[in-house]
């Protein structure tokens, strides 16, 4: 039987009707895109302000006061507590009320009037090692500005050396611009891989996929039909995130718009074979969902470069990043969203997500012959 | 009504497990996903910046110059992947994302040392990553000036501040994340599983087979519960092993006190999965609801975002969230050493909970089922 554009439309077509019907799967689609993009655009983030703080003072003069107001005016600390004696520390932290205590001594303001040097300690809950970081380089800033401030009173500074900082494609380091562009390409594998390998695995428990395979409709054209209606749900996916997150978040969009639709078209295709082939190997829902969760989702959200970085994995953990499709992907978006890149210098990201679409094409139809002969 | 009977739950208990018997490759998933999981966090879980990739493009090549560059490479943040005299070329290796630092020395960089103005060093970071950016930002200034200072002879600054971080003096990220594990674990088996199973009976006809049964409602539920409760204890004791013998991750405090959170805390997940397989037809809908749920618990629990950090609403929200309230008391078990007195907050926030969410499970199950 010859290939046939008008019988794959046709199953297409059975396709969404059903999905029309499946009320859940759609709010799957739709909503989880708009969920996690409010999560990550509003509730989320690693920007560390109103770190909240106690204050031992000892010395109690107005130096030391004003050394204390520097750290409530940076923004970052937020002074909550007075406290008396060393001995309420331990509590403090420990319960977690205060993530900082900062212990001026007794002779704080004597010794800096008397340009003699001055021990200050910060003690920080380090249990949230990230957090307790940012922190404490915060804390060391204001130290030393405070510091440098004082000693030279008026005088102008002279370092040897200048460092002339920029960042590029994100100038003001926001969390969102990262996240945005990142967050499409898990967003991709979690309506792809999951919904179909859900779908189809349902097919298969039911046994309304052999009375598919009983139609006269070649093998190609159940697995494409079947394929295209997902295509188009990702694909809206993709444009509703990437106009949320230009209108709403301000993320910027600097590349070409035909290059992501295309890479993310690839993208989606190659992802959805491998739903397909997830649901062939479980035959079971349950499983099928399980399988689904670890070898698509977590790889996405942990393993691609999403929000940490992939440098800083072991090595046998960065050789497992090679096989995350997500990986190459975010490249992609983050190269189109923010570097403004074009085919020239995504050109291997490019090539494999095509790679990736043929062999999950291959991949679905290869088992979905397999899945109905037994 | 007869009363509830121990024995007629431990018979439906024995067939649940018998049922996953004949479910190896689920069997397997159950004990092998929390492994995954554990290593896939343990390690990916970090904002801890080192070996950064950096391009340098060295004008001077003076001794100072690569005094200043060794300075960065001996800090462990840094790691040179390309060098080039062209700054064009360090441009492109930012564009490829092979490079996320670039620095560039000028080639007046070492009279202008002695110089009044001083010298000037360029440099650049990716900022599509805003944590890694962020982190090797400071890192990379931190290091040029404290390379400036060197040479300068200046009087040290007045002010020491003098740094110790308690309860993790390495900031280990790990030490964090890893006992968090836990509290992901128990979500993802009693609120995915429990749903699915028990709307699989229900799509497959057999629970209104279990309802003529001689079983009153409550004990059912109890039946279908328990197994699901016990992997998930056995899940906690496997993580807790392996997070000590591999990860290394010191337990401070006393393991009851983490082992009386969870089975609170199994209260909320497995109160939370009935839920949605009271309200789900099919196994489909239950996983896409479970899911939907999965995501902001996971999210909104301070897992892998502290929860101080998110906006006033946002954090009035997470009070609500039997996953933050788990895994402040993991956390400060395995970190602090913090005892009941410590955490007697979280402790009611969450036997506060889960009878209620059971108890709403329960009835609306009830509901729906009969």
């Amino acid at each position: 039987m010859a290939f046939d554009v008008f019988r794959l439309l046709a199953i297409a077509r059975k396709e969404l009707l059903q999905l029309r019907r499946d009320v859940r799967s759609l709010i799957l689609a739709f909503l989880l895109p708009l969920l996690l993009l409010a999560l990550f655009g509003y509730a989320i983030s690693w920007d560390v302000s109103d770190i909240r703080t106690a204050v031992l003072d000892q010395d109690r003069s107005a130096t030391s006061r004003a050394f204390v107001d520097a750290y409530r005016a940076s923004g970052y600390f937020s002074v909550r507590q007075d406290l008396e004696r060393s001995s309420e520390i331990d509590a403090l932290l420990t319960r977690g009320s205060v993530q900082m205590v900062l212990v001026i001594p007794p002779d704080f303001s004597e010794r800096l009037g008397a340009n003699r040097p001055v021990a200050v300690q910060a003690l920080v809950d380090g249990s949230d090692a990230n957090t307790a970081t940012i922190a404490l380089a915060y804390a060391r800033a204001i130290t030393r500005d405070y510091a440098l401030e004082t000693q030279l009173q008026g005088r102008l500074l002279q370092p040897p050396i200048t460092t002339d900082s920029r960042v590029w494609y994100n100038e003001e380091l926001l969390s969102r611009n990262m996240i945005v562009p990142g967050l499409i390409a898990v967003i991709m594998m979690i309506v792809a891989a999951m919904l179909t390998s859900l779908t189809i695995a349902r097919e298969w428990e039911r046994g309304t996929m052999e009375q598919l395979a009983a139609t006269p409709v070649t093998r190609s054209e159940v697995v494409l039909g079947k394929l295209l209606p997902y295509v188009v749900i990702g694909l809206i996916d993709v444009v509703m995130c990437a106009v949320l997150g230009v209108w709403l978040f301000d993320v910027p969009l600097r590349g070409s718009v035909l290059l992501l639709m295309t890479l993310s078209t690839a993208y989606i295709i190659g992802s959805l074979g491998l739903g397909i082939f997830i649901s062939a190997a479980a035959r079971s829902q349950l499983l099928a969902t399980q399988l689904a969760m670890l070898t698509t989702f977590l790889p996405a959200f942990l393993l691609s470069g999403f929000m940490y970085a992939i440098d800083v994995l072991p090595k046998g953990l960065q050789m497992v990043t090679y096989l995350v499709p997500a990986r190459y992907f975010l490249v992609v978006t983050r190269g189109i969203f923010l570097k403004g890149v074009g085919a020239d210098v995504l050109r291997v990201q490019g090539l494999l997500m095509i790679a990736f679409a043929i062999i999950g094409i291959a991949l679905a139809i290869h088992f979905f012959r397999k899945e109905l002969r037994t | 009504m007869r009363a509830f009977s121990a024995a007629r739950i431990w018979e439906m208990v024995r067939k649940e497990f018998l049922q996953l018997r004949r479910n190896p490759l689920l069997l397997r998933l159950l004990l092998v996903s929390p492994i995954i999981q554990l290593v896939l966090f343990g390690y990916a879980v970090s904002t801890d910046v080192h070996n950064a990739t950096t391009f340098v493009v060295d004008q001077s090549n003076t001794q100072e110059s690569r005094q200043l560059l060794e300075a960065m490479t001996a800090s462990g943040y840094f790691r040179i992947s390309g060098g080039s005299a062209d700054p064009a070329d360090m441009v492109s290796a930012l564009d490829h994302g092979a490079a996320l630092v670039g620095v560039a020395i000028p080639p007046d960089f070492a009279p202008q040392l002695h110089r009044p103005g001083g010298a000037r060093v360029q440099i650049l970071v990716d900022g599509t990553n805003s944590n890694s950016a962020t982190v090797a930002l400071g890192y990379a200034e931190r290091i040029v000036q404290n390379f400036g200072a060197q040479l300068a002879i200046t009087t040290p600054l007045g002010i020491d501040l003098r740094e110790r971080a308690w309860f993790n003096p390495n900031l280990a990220s790990r030490d964090y994340n890893v006992p968090a594990v836990i509290g992901s674990i128990i979500l993802m088996v009693c609120l995915l599983m429990t749903s699915l199973a028990i709307v699989r009976e229900r799509e497959i006809g057999t629970l209104e087979q279990l309802m003529v049964s001689p079983l009153q409602p409550l004990e059912l539920i109890a039946g279908k519960l328990l197994p699901f409760a016990l992997i998930g204890l056995l899940d906690i004791l496997a993580v807790t092993l392996v997070a000590l013998a591999w990860f290394k991750v010191p337990l401070v405090g006393n393991f009851v006190v983490v082992l009386s959170g969870s089975v609170l805390f199994l209260l909320s997940a497995l109160g939370i999965g009935l839920l949605v397989s009271a309200v789900s037809a099919t196994q489909q809908e239950a996983f896409m609801t479970s899911f939907l749920l999965f995501m902001p618990l996971i999210l909104l629990s301070g897992f892998m975002f502290p929860v101080t950090s998110m906006p006033e609403l946002f954090h009035w929200l997470t009070l609500l969230n039997p996953l933050r309230h788990f895994l402040e008391i993991v956390r400060a078990v395995f970190l602090k050493g913090a005892g009941f007195d410590d955490l007697w907050r979280q402790f009611l926030a969450l036997s506060l909970m889960g009878p209620a969410l059971l108890w709403l499970a329960a009835g609306t199950f009830r509901k729906t089922a009969g």
